[in-house]
């Protein structure tokens, strides 16, 4: 009886993941999709702390269970109650590494268990099997972990880029060496080499380490994403571990929809996820900055002038990036947005894929400051209208509006899918100074003649504008 | 080869639902507008925090003496819970703001 009913509570389970991630997909039904998957996840543990049984024998240990799940709970509640939006990134990344944390630890307890079959050498292939799910669960556990520890210390600034030479070559031996390692025990393990299964565990962690230093602090939205569906396997492997379909649905179904999700990342940026992981794009292009035949006399505006040529517009479109994000001036913004409307000002968001720190992240940054969703426009429906549009606003955005990605075949970015505001009849360009974006180019767009300047810092920009606006 | 064919017949019903579930993440996800992916991404992090029911499993399977494997997982239990409540919470709060308009 107990045991049917809990096979019924992962039923339940596996399909609230699929229609809760399904819900997500929509805007109106997003938020019951998560609720519902959180309710399905639910069920499941409670099942499982109360109806599971092996060979007729229930669990035991409650006040370690419970203890565990109390103290998690209030310190994953506090986390993420308290954590700023702009933060959102790093904090899907800590998740994310206590998840491939968790997956590594049950591999190694398993292992412990196996230890004594071990030394008496009585391991039948069945174990092997077993041995196999448990050396993958330890293995992409500890990557995640690690790897996502790094992903969080560089999106909050706290651990800088670092790359050695022949780093890469040397990170290809070392997964090699992890791999060979693996098989090679799995294929002779005994009494005298199973402590090097720890040492496994020790070099996953510092491959984990490795293989996210180098990449830059701007590609860290992917690696999350990566190492996101990483977790995703190591958790379907506890699925093979302990016959557990759930675990195994929500596993998989993490995994493809990561690693999917990655892709779609890359794509938005025009680079291959191989150029994002080898390449360590973010470290060594921008030193070498191209210098573009683009170079020349760019025109300041002051906050006056801004803030009447946007007062007397028809329509502005304002286009936030990475630097409205960094400078937490989302609100700013909207109070800005607010006003130009009480003026008759027709005003609207044009929001490209990559923009902000995530694909969406701006979005959720807006919809943090008020922005009604309506305001926001994608890249395809905003480049239709830039052209009937009288001033452009860019908040310290700089690739995503580069006219090189659709020009000059030489740019890095060529080919890539920008916003295209030169359409427009005004843009002001706020950014802190001349420097180039992440991408390391000129922006030919700064030095055309219906572009002008906006130097300064994009909440105290806002603000003057603001109140230069209330004064007029 | 004996062996790895007999993993494969023990395990048949688990590869097809691996299968499957490929399909229907790949399935699922391709239609998201790119204006969910983060909350998207915060969700399926959460999913993936049922990676706890292994730990709770684990932790009740340790007889009670073996205080380095009850502390192991006690730890795994805590870690697996924050992923679970802390990936639930955070995409919960992200798509509540998508929900307030005007």
């Amino acid at each position: 009886m107990g045991l049917s009913l809990l096979t019924v509570c992962y039923l339940i389970g596996s399909v609230t993941f699929i229609i809760g991630l399904k819900m997500l997909s929509h805007p109106e039904t997003a938020r019951r999709g998560n609720l519902l998957a959180a309710a399905g996840m639910t069920i499941a543990i409670f099942g499982t702390i109360f109806l599971y049984e092996e060979e007729g024998v229930r669990l035991g240990n409650y006040p370690w269970i419970f203890g565990g799940l109390i103290l998690g709970t209030v310190i994953g509640l506090l986390a993420a109650k308290k954590v700023k939006m702009t933060a959102m990134p790093e904090m899907v990344s800590l998740f994310n590494g206590m998840g491939g944390a968790c997956a590594a630890l049950i591999s190694v307890i398993e292992f412990g268990h196996l230890a004594h079959l071990i030394n008496a050498g009585n391991l039948t292939d069945i174990h092997k099997g077993t041995l196999l799910t448990i050396f993958l669960g330890l293995i992409i556990g500890a990557v995640s972990f690690a790897g996502s520890m790094i992903a969080w210390g560089k999106l909050n600034g706290r651990i800088r880029d670092f790359a050695f030479k022949g780093q890469q070559v040397f990170n290809l031996f070392l997964l090699a060496a992890i791999l060979t390692g693996a098989g090679y025990l799995l294929m002779t393990l005994n009494g005298s080499n199973y402590a090097l299964f720890y040492v496994l565990a020790a070099a996953s962690l510092v491959y984990g380490v490795l293989f996210v230093l180098p990449i830059g602090g701007a590609d860290m939205p992917v690696v999350i994403s990566l190492l996101n569906s990483f977790t995703g396997v190591a958790a379907a492997c506890g699925g093979f571990l302990y016959d557990n379909q759930v675990m195994l649905t929500g596993g998989i179904l993490v995994g493809a929809a990561g690693t999917l999700l990655t892709i779609l990342m890359c794509k938005a940026m025009n680079r291959s996820l191989t150029n994002v992981l080898i390449g360590s794009f973010g470290g060594s292009t921008s030193g070498t900055a191209v210098k573009g035949d683009a170079g020349g006399v760019y025109k300041e505006i002051s906050i006056a002038d801004a803030a009447v040529c946007m007062a007397y517009a028809h329509k502005v479109i304002i286009v936030p990036g990475y630097g409205l994000a960094v400078a937490q001036a989302q609100h700013v913004c909207h109070e800005l947005e607010k006003m130009l409307e009480d003026k008759g000002v027709e005003v609207t968001y044009a929001i490209h894929p990559v923009a902000g720190r995530m694909p969406g992240h701006m979005n959720v940054l807006l919809a943090e400051a008020d922005v009604s969703y309506d305001k926001l426009q994608e890249m395809e429906q905003a480049n239709d209208q830039f052209r009937n549009t009288d001033v452009v606003l860019i908040l310290g955005a700089n690739d995503v509006v580069n006219p090189a990605a659709k020009t000059d075949p030489a740019s890095p970015i060529y080919g890539m899918p920008i916003l295209e505001v030169e359409q427009a009849k005004t843009v002001i360009v706020n950014k802190r100074s001349m420097k180039p974006g992440y991408a390391g180019i000129e922006n030919a767009l700064f030095f055309q003649p219906k572009t002008s300047m906006l130097f300064g810092d994009a909440k105290a920009a806002l603000q003057q504008l603001v109140s230069e606006i209330k004064s007029l | 080869m004996d062996s790895i064919l007999g993993w494969i017949q023990t395990h048949i019903e688990m590869i097809y639902i691996v299968i499957l579930s490929i399909f229907l993440g790949i399935e699922v996800i391709g239609r998201v507008p790119s204006v969910l992916h983060t909350p998207l991404m915060s969700g399926a992090n959460a999913i993936h925090g049922v990676v706890i029911i292994g730990a709770i499993i684990v932790m009740g399977k340790v007889e009670p003496g073996n205080y380095a494997a009850l502390i192991i997982g006690f730890l795994a239990v805590v870690l697996g819970t924050l992923n679970v409540v802390g990936g639930f919470v955070v995409t919960d709060r992200m798509l509540e703001m998508f929900r307030k308009k005007k």
